[in-house]
């Protein structure tokens, strides 16, 4: 006989909130890319605003989560569940976050940057977005094994984004005038890689989880 | 100098701990324990040892063996006549489940609190001395000393130091329970046995007793079997958890709380079964 089945149910239902906020940072990314190379303002500013919907569907998690932990004092993995609940909506918040920022930077660039935005950008975002992939089905599944393949990706993004680095220093030693402009697409760089950094603290919240330690992916 | 005194200090805080951790001796060892009822094994063949000056939780579903363990090490069981016992017990160098055992100054050795507040018919004082006079000490001054000393151990002199010649059955159950708790102090034990000791007691007197069986650790190693779990996570250095007579884990209450090596002990602390 399973007992506590309420809790049980209240637990998944917190689990499909969370995948479901997981896919919609997902989607605020994709839409953050095409508006930086779209030059797309109106679909910044959309962006911008669909955020915030965001941040209440983290508060929310987050008060389901505490009122679970309240209601149903879980010990164990139960518990730990719950502690990763309120971690992982955190990042993803901090995910929309990221997105958000992107918008911002397209907002700065303005329609008439002449400039051509890295196309190493956009293969940034598809390994970010499949590290969200990753994390969730990790998550889902309680798979530690997807888990640790974060790290690896997360390494490659992370050098991808130093070689970006350094290809934009040299833009800017040619094209001084246009320091500007080149500096909100190294931000936007800087911005997907830190996406990507928090899909790593997902794996080592699903590490903690089924471990019941502290583990860090992002060395 | 600043740096050497930040790089030595958190060292120093680690060595004191480990040397803590060493002072834990054994108070009980529990070796190959196996206790039976006609044919029904209750207790099935526990080994583990107890730690002196702490206090180790017994947890588990009804009908798991705890309560009958628990029994076992005073000899309680030997009430029931067909209840029989197999392997050891080591106290101070003795097996207690040895036949030759006097029970009664076992019993004084290690004491036993139950569930149920069961105070003698009498007055708050005559329940302490009580088995003080059975024992011969008659002297008005030396019983007033230890009432005084029992009753303050248990956290209710200031409650009842006006009523002590009023009927026990006066105080409420919280209270009653502590005198019982006083009870078992006068006759100077070194392991408390608690069977449930507050599972029938309102919020404020359980939190009363799990702060008076928290201090009484210093001077007792106690026992005690809880179905509650978050007690047995608050108060507890250790927790063995039982199932069907078998000791299934046994290790830090932190561990066993926050980690469980064994499923089944993470099923029950969970709350899936039991």
């Amino acid at each position: 006989m399973v007992a506590r089945e309420q809790f049980q149910v209240e637990l998944s239902k917190l689990r499909g909130d969370i995948i479901s906020l997981a896919h919609e940072t997902e989607k605020l990314l994709e839409k953050s890319l095409e508006a930086l190379y779209n030059q797309d303002i109106d679909m910044a500013n959309d962006i911008i605003s669909y955020d915030t919907k965001l941040d209440q569907k983290e508060l929310k998690i987050n008060e389901d989560a505490i009122l679970l932990i309240a209601r149903q004092q879980p010990v164990a993995t139960d518990l730990r569940r719950l502690i990763i609940a309120l971690r992982i909506s955190s990042d993803l918040e901090r995910m929309g976050d990221n997105a958000k920022n992107i918008a911002k930077s397209t907002i700065h660039l303005g329609e008439e940057h002449g400039l051509t935005i890295h196309p190493a950008l956009t293969d940034m975002k598809n390994i970010a977005l499949k590290m969200v992939d990753l994390s969730i089905k990790a998550f889902e599944y309680e798979d530690i094994t997807l888990a640790r393949k974060l790290s690896e990706l997360d390494d490659l993004v992370d050098s991808m984004y130093g070689e970006i680095i350094r290809e934009m220093l040299e833009e800017t030693a040619t094209n001084p005038q246009k320091i500007q402009h080149i500096m909100q697409m190294a931000f936007s760089a800087r911005y997907i890689e830190r996406f990507a950094d928090h899909t790593t603290n997902i794996g080592e919240s699903i590490l903690y989880l089924v471990k019941g330690e502290t583990l860090n992916l992002n060395e | 100098m600043m740096a050497s005194t930040i790089t030595i200090e958190p060292q120093t805080n680690k060595n004191k701990k480990r040397e803590i951790d060493k002072q834990k001796d054994t108070i009980l060892e529990i070796k190959d324990l196996s206790i039976f009822y006609g044919d029904n094994q209750a207790v099935k063949h526990a080994t583990f040892d107890i730690d002196e000056h702490a206090i180790t939780a017994l947890i588990g579903p009804s009908g798991c063996g705890k309560s009958t363990f628990l029994r076992g090490i005073n000899r309680m069981n030997d009430l029931i006549p067909i209840a029989r016992n197999e392997g050891q017990i080591i106290y101070e160098d003795i097996n207690l489940l040895d036949k030759n055992i006097n029970t009664i100054a076992l019993r004084k050795e290690i004491g036993m609190v139950f569930q149920k507040p069961n105070p003698f018919p009498k007055s708050v004082y005559n329940n302490i001395t009580h088995a003080l006079k059975f024992y011969g000490k008659r002297k008005k001054k030396q019983l007033d000393e230890v009432v005084e000393e029992s009753l303050r151990k248990a956290a209710l002199w200031d409650e009842v130091k006006d009523r002590l010649h009023e009927s026990a059955f006066s105080l409420s159950g919280g209270q009653q329970q502590r005198l019982c708790i006083a009870r078992t102090l006068a006759m100077k034990p070194n392991v408390l046995l608690l069977d449930e000791p507050s599972s029938a007691l309102d919020p404020i007197s359980n939190a009363k007793i799990e702060e008076l069986i928290l201090q009484l650790k210093e001077d007792y190693s106690i026992i005690i079997v809880t179905h509650n779990m978050q007690q047995a996570s608050r108060i507890s250095d250790k927790t063995a958890f039982f199932l069907n007579g078998s000791v299934i884990e046994y290790d830090e209450t932190e561990k066993i709380f926050t980690n469980p090596a064994h499923g089944k002990t993470e099923d029950y602390i969970s709350g899936r079964f039991g």
